[in-house]
């Protein structure tokens, strides 16, 4: 006769691990990553992050391309924050050869680094609350962002992936109408901003899936090296801008957002507050561009000497660090991305075991992942 | 809050044979393979040091030897470290994992170790990251490729 435990666990399965596999196609991880959740019930138990299905090499690619065509690579990372990308390859360029930037490039670039930084963040708003089963969120999110990205349109001609920027300032100057059409963008999403509020962030229904939910402790975000929001959301410091001011950060008045809910929420929080500092910052610089070149004079051919060379920036989800080994040739010897994604991702297995399995979809939401930024 | 001096003093008393390259953008220190753990324990828990957060960590081919870079930075002080090691065996290069100071270190060295061939000791689940497991080691100079990879 089968004891009462055999029964138990034959019928309910109470006792067995149940592996399922979300991704690589799960609309919530924005990406092809696979997450091998192990559940017992519908709770977390662990969760093994398997990536690599779209890793093309961009580090190899380095290797055998000038530092012009590196740039049009980096878009390729993390594509929401690309013009902050292409910033890394540039100062770094910059740095190596002793180039001083024109007053005018500085601001330009710091101007688009927020346009930049709010245009992200927005697509995280609408796609984070999509995900918690929040459809309108969607449709403000998009209608707002595509204002940005008409402005960029205007500006390089394109949307997304802009390779605006080149080692020693831009490519070109910025539209006549920028300056006119960016005062007007700031004017509108000041209006539309509180809308965002009123639809999510007051919301019963959303706070119960965010408060208390993916709790990351300070030590666990410096541990694992988590940045940018997220790391902010637990109260750990990290914004470059602060740290290691480049472009013309300090020369404006703005807040590093920390909170220090160290939950879903806290890192909600962290993003939808940075968004009026990045207004701020973009008010404080767009009626003072300094007239000026838009670039710095550079040879056509970049040959960086021989030496090793370190730069970070501040990007829409963390801290990007470019490390190049140059060999004094016009290609990298060696370049090294370390990308804010990657290090956000791994910390997933540590916030969001115990929890339930929805609220895997609030954890990774909060992190706000870009796949093709952890492949490389 | 200490200046470069005071740090590299700090690191000379505990590994006598550190050496100190001239005319870095960051300070750097270059340490043997067998030393670069029981430094970095030190780094990390002494509270006058505290380097507390691993920035990033990477691998450079240099065809006659292995360099693995670890860049630290230190929450508290805000004082940066470039912790290099040198590996010269080609056919076997090892090295201890820094994992269990800095949990973040499992995913770079996983990464070194796909893309450069170079083992970590004491790892918990030394894996291959993003590659099959019969793909060679993509980021070593002698890596050939001749299907995809067109040589100029």
């Amino acid at each position: 006769m089968m004891s009462e435990e055999i029964i138990k666990d034959v019928i309910v399965g109470e006792n067995e691990d149940y592996i399922i596999n979300m991704g690589p196609q799960h609309p919530s991880t924005h990406g092809v990553l696979r997450l091998e959740v192990c559940l017992k019930g519908e709770t977390v138990k662990y969760l093994v992050p398997h990536i690599g299905y779209i890793h093309r090499g961009i580090e190899k690619m380095c290797e055998a391309n000038t530092y012009q065509q590196i740039i049009h690579l980096t878009d390729r990372m993390d594509y929401l924050s690309a013009h902050i990308n292409n910033e890394a390859v540039c100062m770094i360029v910059e740095d190596a050869m002793q180039v001083e930037v024109p007053e005018r490039v500085k601001y330009i670039r710091t101007i688009l680094d927020e346009l930049n930084r709010i245009a992200s963040h927005q697509l995280w708003w609408c796609a984070f609350g999509m995900d918690l089963g929040a459809l309108t969120s969607f449709f403000y999110g998009l209608r707002d962002r595509e204002h940005i990205l008409d402005i960029f349109e205007e500006s390089f001609g394109s949307r997304l992936l802009h390779s605006f920027l080149c080692p020693g300032g831009l490519m070109h100057d910025v539209h006549p109408n920028f300056q006119k059409r960016t005062k007007e963008f700031i004017k509108y999403f000041k209006t539309k901003l509180p809308e965002y509020d009123q639809l999510l962030t007051g919301n019963i229904i959303f706070q119960n899936r965010a408060i208390g939910i993916g709790h990351m402790s300070r030590e666990t975000a410096i541990g694992y090296g988590v940045t940018g929001p997220s790391g902010r959301g637990s109260n750990f410091a990290c914004d470059v801008r602060k740290i290691a001011p480049y472009g013309a950060y300090d020369k404006v008045q703005f807040n590093e957002i920390l909170e220090t809910g160290c939950d879903v929420f806290a890192r909600y929080k962290v993003r939808m507050a940075e968004m009026w500092e990045s207004m701020s910052i973009i008010e404080q610089l767009i009626d003072n561009i300094p007239e000026g070149d838009y670039t710095a004079k550079m040879k056509p051919i970049i040959k960086l000497p021989a030496g090793e060379y370190f730069r970070r920036v501040e990007t829409a989800r963390g801290e990007l660090a470019v490390y190049v080994v140059s060999d004094g040739n016009k290609s990298p010897y060696r370049m090294k991305f370390r990308t804010p994604n990657f290090s956000n991702l791994f910390v997933m297995n540590e916030i969001a075991s115990g929890y339930k399995i929805a609220d895997l979809i609030a954890i990774s939401g909060s992190l706000d992942l870009v796949i093709p930024d952890i492949d490389r | 809050m200490l200046n470069k001096e005071e740090i590299s003093e700090i690191i000379r008393t505990h590994v006598p044979e550190a050496v100190f390259p001239e005319g870095t953008q960051l300070l750097e220190v270059i340490v043997p393979a067998r030393k670069l753990f029981s430094l970095a324990e030190r780094l990390k828990s002494d509270p006058i040091l505290a380097f507390d957060y691993l920035i990033s960590q990477t691998a450079v081919d240099f065809t006659t030897k292995f360099t693995v870079v670890c860049h630290l930075d230190s929450v508290k002080f805000r004082h940066m470290l470039v912790l290099k090691t040198e590996l010269t065996d080609r056919e076997n290069p090892v090295v201890d994992s820094l994992t269990a100071l800095y949990p973040t270190a499992e995913f770079f060295e996983r990464e070194i170790f796909d893309l450069f061939g170079i083992r970590f000791n004491n790892h918990p689940n030394l894996k291959r990251l993003f590659l099959e497991d019969d793909y060679g080691f993509p980021l070593r100079k002698d890596f050939r490729d001749e299907i995809n990879i067109i040589e100029r």
